[in-house]
């Protein structure tokens, strides 16, 4: 399993993964790869589990089958010490930033710094300065993350992810919940920074326009496979109705807006015997369930 | 046969969560000797482990020692042995209700507070965050705190005991006439302190670990949600109350059984 | 890490009055303060029967405490009951003709070892052995023998033999 050759440059191979959480399989056999110095994209429906891609590659969590080859190394198989040598190399946005709260901004940024360098104190403040400036809130270093708002938590924690000058940057939703100032600030800080430090990018969304904006690359994703990848052009001019619906976000498609139910006439014409009936119908149980998202 | 089902499987899910539990404990011992070299860790979590639990356990221990003086005086004078109010007061707190009553006061305060935290920071990704910064979250997070609760707990309780001896002094030589000095000699003469103080200490410690590590445990094993969080603090002051009293039942069996 | 002075002070009070308070327990409330580690010498008294004393009950002498019984072993072939006691150094001009009785603080109080000087020039040293006890007063057989002997004397003593024992 171990055998497969990545492509020359790809930092991050995912090779015939699959990976289930109970009953649920959330990936089913799915080959990535992920090139270096670009930005590449995993969009999908909500429960697709990108978030969980995310934290395979980063190898908190472990697959079911498959491997993952992070910098030609399989994450799953470094040892306690190496896996953190090869963290303190990657960088992670979560979605809801993640700042430690009892710390203020300057202390966040300064943290993994503290923790993984010697470096004087001068050199530090020095170093945590210039990556508040990156993102823009030099002058919010002494606020505390509660009194921030979402945005700019997601830009501090920008600042906190680039501060050991990782090789590449994991975004889970950079952009979900954002108002519009905060969505643009984000999108050209994401592309500045893969250009001016020469990071690679990897970003989860379902933010279609945005990504694409961005991207260099995309995967599609829906019930633990790839149904589409290629650039951003190429997926907008796919012929799969499924890329189609979701990159226009129809409200109607191959993905239903109904979930799976019986005739709607006939559901409100006669009501079921026990309403409080805890079995439900084996045939919805086998049905695919989708969600719009 | 659903129910027998439903044991079996309760039953193994409980066993997998002391396997996790145990895993959780080896683990956060392990960080400890990282906490040592990192002493602004352990203060601060002092600070809010300890500092912020010692009112609750000062006035709590005035009133029980309070309480213990007028019962005590009430049954003691009938048999005429007001004198050995002292001996009464001091040997059930510092035996008993001492440790027990600090443990689950503590439980309240500080155990569902760390269970709270450490869930949020779960739900908030906080740990997450920190584990792919390459920073073990047990060794900065959890080892601290659990020193924290391993350390105040023996504190409080000799406190909580002390303050109460102290109000059982007020209300018995104070309000109720018992002689004073015979309230302090008959304790000093009956009370020993390889027997008592020390065992009442030794449990306290062994409160003070089983506490800290169910809270810690509940809130790193807590479902990261608002609904998980507030179930696992829940489960915290429960799960910590039985193990308290159960402890001290075989605690007491082995320490005072022979006398 | 910038430090925070007044958590600092805090937790230090938190932390001293905790460990005032174990102090408090050790030297104030329990008997840690009288004499549990000072130097001790140890004595030996045979009585036929120690009744309820235990190891740890007081030596005492004209009421005051001078030292605490180790241990209490029954000897299989005097049918005696062994006591050795630890009595405090500071103690060492006891004569060696004490007698030692075991007494009973207040009507139902613990029991405890009186010693009682003799008149003899030598002292109590450590393995010395006294000669003369008097056994602990049982309740029971205290009653048993009173209402025997009054039972006699009403009788006027013809056909019972009332033997006491000692």
């Amino acid at each position: 399993m171990d055998n497969h050759v990545p492509t020359q440059d790809s930092i991050v191979t995912v090779h015939n993964l699959t990976f289930s959480r109970g009953e649920k399989k959330i990936f089913d056999d799915i080959s990535l790869e992920f090139e270096r110095g670009k930005v590449t994209a995993i969009m999908g429906p909500s429960g697709t589990g990108k978030t969980t891609l995310l934290k395979l590659i980063g190898g908190q969590l472990f697959p079911d089958h498959g491997s993952i080859m992070v910098s030609g190394r399989n994450i799953h198989h470094l040892k306690h010490d190496d896996l953190y040598a090869l963290r303190k190399r990657m960088g992670m946005l979560f979605q809801s930033g993640a700042l430690l709260t009892d710390m203020s901004v300057f202390e966040n940024v300064a943290y993994p710094l503290r923790e993984h360098t010697q470096l004087p104190e001068s050199m530090i403040r020095t170093l945590v300065l210039m990556k508040l400036e990156a993102v823009g809130l030099r002058g919010a270093r002494n606020l505390m993350p509660n009194e921030l708002s979402g945005g700019m938590a997601r830009r501090v924690a920008l600042a906190r992810a680039i501060a050991l000058d990782p090789m590449m940057i994991l975004y889970d939703e950079p952009f979900t919940g954002q108002d519009p100032i905060s969505m643009g600030a984000l999108v050209h800080l994401i592309k500045a920074l893969n250009t001016t430090l020469g990071l690679t990018s990897i970003i989860v969304s379902h933010d279609v326009h945005e990504t694409a904006a961005i991207a260099d690359y995309i995967y599609v994703l829906s019930e633990g496979k790839v149904i589409g990848q290629g650039t951003p052009k190429e997926i907008f001019d796919s012929p799969s109705l499924w890329v189609q619906q979701f990159m226009n976000g129809a409200a109607d498609g191959p993905v239903h807006f109904h979930y799976p139910a019986k005739n709607y006439m006939e559901d409100l014409l006669h009501s079921e015997k026990p309403i409080f009936s805890r079995q439900r119908p084996p045939s919805d149980r086998t049905s695919k369930r989708k969600r719009y998202s | 046969m659903e129910f027998f089902q439903n044991l079996g499987a309760s039953t193994r899910s409980s066993f997998t969560k002391l396997g996790r539990g145990s895993y959780f404990l080896v683990h956060l011992l392990a960080g400890i000797s990282s906490v040592l070299v990192r002493p602004h860790l352990l203060l601060k979590q002092l600070h809010s482990v300890g500092v912020l639990s010692f009112l609750i356990i000062s006035i709590s221990g005035l009133f029980v020692g309070m309480v213990l003086g007028l019962q005590g005086f009430y049954i003691l004078s009938r048999f005429g042995a007001e004198e050995t109010l002292g001996v009464m007061v001091a040997a059930s707190l510092v035996r008993e209700l001492g440790p027990v009553v600090t443990a689950l006061l503590f439980a309240g305060r500080a155990g569902s507070a760390l269970t709270a935290e450490i869930g949020l920071m779960k739900a908030t990704e906080q740990l997450s965050g920190m584990e792919m910064m390459a920073i073990d979250p047990i060794k900065r997070i959890i080892s601290p705190r659990f020193l924290a609760g391993f350390l105040s707990m023996p504190l409080l309780a000799a406190l909580f005991s002390c303050v109460g001896i102290i109000g059982g002094q007020l209300v018995g030589t104070g309000l109720l006439g018992v002689d004073d000095g015979a309230y302090w000699s008959q304790m000093q003469a009956n009370l020993d302190f390889q027997g008592d103080i020390i065992n009442g200490v030794i449990k306290s410690i062994v409160f003070g670990f089983v506490t800290s590590w169910i809270a810690l445990f509940e809130g790193y094993d807590s479902i990261p949600t608002a609904e998980g969080v507030s179930r696992a603090t829940t489960r915290t002051v429960v799960n910590s109350a039985f193990s308290i009293l159960g402890l001290d039942f075989i605690l007491t069996a082995l320490m005072f059984g022979d006398n | 890490m910038p430090h925070n002075k007044t958590q600092d002070t805090l937790v230090g009070l938190f932390v001293a009055s905790g460990i005032a308070s174990l102090f408090f327990l050790g030297l104030h409330v329990s008997n840690l303060s009288s004499f549990s580690h000072g130097k001790t010498f140890e004595i030996t008294a045979r009585f036929s029967n120690s009744g309820g004393l235990k190891v740890k009950s007081a030596v005492s002498a004209a009421g005051v405490k001078i030292g605490s019984v180790k241990s209490i072993t029954f000897d299989p072939k005097t049918y005696e009951s062994v006591v050795k006691m630890d009595i405090d150094a500071q103690y060492k001009t006891l004569p060696d003709d004490s007698s030692a009785s075991v007494f009973t603080a207040g009507l139902l109080g613990e029991q405890y070892v009186s010693l009682d000087g003799g008149g003899s020039d030598d002292y109590l040293k450590n393995g010395s052995k006294i000669e003369i006890t008097n056994s602990a007063l049982i309740l029971e057989k205290a009653l048993g023998q009173f209402l025997f002997k009054s039972a006699e004397e009403k009788k006027g003593g013809d056909d019972k033999k009332g033997s006491s024992k000692k």
